[in-house]
């Protein structure tokens, strides 16, 4: 049993090290402060951020709704959740593209009405990342609603508090390690989106050319350091991520 | 229990092992499939003379990878199992020789840029000037791809500063975004917009000399170099230069 755990140990560590092997340890500071580089971290800092502010904004309702409002379609709802999850990425992006492009669904009314229109925008970047990372959030959250204790809630209510004191001042206290573990996790994810962002956002230099879309254009131009350097950026987070939080996110679950 | 289940592991990664290397092993210097390997815009005349190849030579089956060029030559220099390479320009072939990848390149095709729009052109585009134009939503390839060093030599040689709204990495994500609308216009090539057919309308690009040469070479370490050399000659037959001209290639 120990020695078949190492084999699939050894399959995701492998890689991971294999990318820790080839950093280019000499030119890591140099490759990843070229102005490129820059760029796409801090626009990738800044669109992951805004994508989890939305992820949290659209999603803390939604998961308390599923969680505590029993209402039909409700099983339908919480699989749609799920959607993005199982997506591939690319299709997210085209779907996106019929929804909230210049033809889309939506995208048509924001282009009439208030001559927005999202693809190619950092905006249009920071809506696909919510769009992956939102389940995340919405999964962790809903499961700490759930199994929070709502006799607190309750006492609140008998003591006069108003529903959205309630919600405020009990509800999302109580249930606040969990969410402060979604917010993470959704971040971590915006962070490494790829494929939905650049089928919706496409790829135009600091505005939506984040590390991960860098990543795959300096595959084309053959310098693998920089490659590398940037990987190691993003492993490095993951890896973090994950240590800090895995337990707490499979237990929510 | 420990012993079996590592014994099963074990067994497990030799059968990985052997499926993957199958059509190797199995591939051998007689039977299994020819593997070209050709650029994305080669798809519909590669496939077309493929029909023809197995019709000529029966037995033998043609298995296609096609993809960005960058790609192929990175795979091919990573060992990938490929007998023919075509790529859509010479410095990319060039790599791969000097790699010593690939042999005796010869230039069988060129393609030329060309604008794609929506069908009946609706924003009037009638050369690279107007794709400058403010409000025009531009897609171009990136510049790491031969598409996109293509478009740039095309607005270089009209002296055009273009603003693209984004940088696709490759071709067919350029056709995508014109074909869905969100983009104005695309610089593509001419095959790309003969490909489109009705989705999308074509306006030629008025820049003399600027095209993509494109090289066919047999791979170093081919095993079916007999046919490797057929499907080259059959590529550079006038078979061959009918089916890439009915593709849109000059």
């Amino acid at each position: 049993m120990v020695a078949a755990a190492a084999v699939g140990a050894a399959f995701f560590a492998l890689p991971v090290a294999a990318l820790a092997w080839r950093a280019p340890w000499g030119s890591l500071w140099a490759d990843l402060t070229a102005p490129a580089a820059r760029t796409a971290l801090r626009l990738s800092l800044e669109c992951s951020l805004w994508a989890t502010a939305l992820a949290v904004a659209l999603g803390l309702p939604l998961a308390w709704v599923l969680a505590r409002v029993p209402f039909p379609g409700r099983r339908l709802v919480r699989a749609l959740v799920l959607v993005p999850l199982v997506l591939p990425p690319v299709v997210g992006g085209v779907a996106l593209l019929l929804a909230f492009g210049r033809h889309g669904v939506a995208g048509r009314l924001l282009d009439q009405w208030f001559s927005v229109t999202l693809p190619f925008t950092t905006a249009g970047a920071v809506l696909a990342e919510a769009f992956v990372a939102m389940p995340f959030f919405v999964l962790t959250a809903e499961a700490a609603f759930v199994t929070s204790d709502r006799r607190y809630e309750e006492a609140a209510r008998t003591l006069g508090a108003r529903r959205s004191a309630v919600f405020r001042r009990v509800t999302v206290p109580l249930a606040r390690p969990a969410l402060l573990a979604g917010v993470v996790l959704a971040w971590a994810r915006a962070l490494g989106e790829f494929g939905a962002t650049i089928t919706f956002a496409g790829n135009s230099p600091g505005r939506t050319t984040t590390v991960p879309l860098q990543v795959y254009l300096l595959l084309e131009s053959g310098g693998l350091g920089p490659v590398v350097a940037l990987s190691l950026i993003l492993l490095a987070v993951a890896v973090a991520v994950l240590v800090l939080l895995r337990d707490r996110w499979i237990g929510a679950l | 229990m420990r012993r079996l289940l590592a014994a099963g592991a074990a067994a497990l990664l030799a059968a990985a092992g052997t499926a993957c290397g199958g059509s190797r092993s199995a591939g051998g210097s007689t039977g299994g499939p020819l593997v070209v390997f050709a650029a994305a815009s080669l798809t519909e005349p590669f496939q077309a003379l493929a029909r023809t190849f197995q019709s000529q030579h029966p037995g033998v089956g043609v298995r296609f990878n096609f993809a960005a060029s960058s790609a192929l030559a990175r795979s091919l220099r990573e060992g990938a199992d490929a007998d023919v390479l075509a790529t859509a320009d010479e410095a990319t072939m060039a790599t791969a020789v000097a790699a010593g990848d690939a042999r005796g390149p010869v230039v069988f095709v060129r393609n030329r840029p060309a604008i794609l729009v929506a069908p009946g052109n609706p924003e009037h585009l009638a050369g690279l000037a107007d794709l400058a134009r403010p409000g025009v939503v531009l897609a171009l390839c990136a510049p790491e791809v031969p598409c996109g060093a293509l478009a740039a030599a095309a607005f270089r040689s009209a002296g055009v500063t273009p603003a693209p709204a984004t940088l696709e990495p490759d071709v067919k994500a350029v056709v995508a975004k014109v074909v869905l609308g969100e983009a104005d216009a695309g610089v593509v090539y001419r095959s790309d917009v003969r490909a489109a057919g009705a989705k999308a309308s074509g306006v030629d690009v008025d820049a003399p000399g600027v095209e993509n040469a494109y090289p066919i070479a047999v791979a170093t370490a081919a095993r079916h170099r007999a046919a490797a050399r057929q499907w080259v000659d059959l590529v550079l037959s006038a078979a061959g230069r009918r089916a890439l001209v009915a593709a849109g290639f000059q």
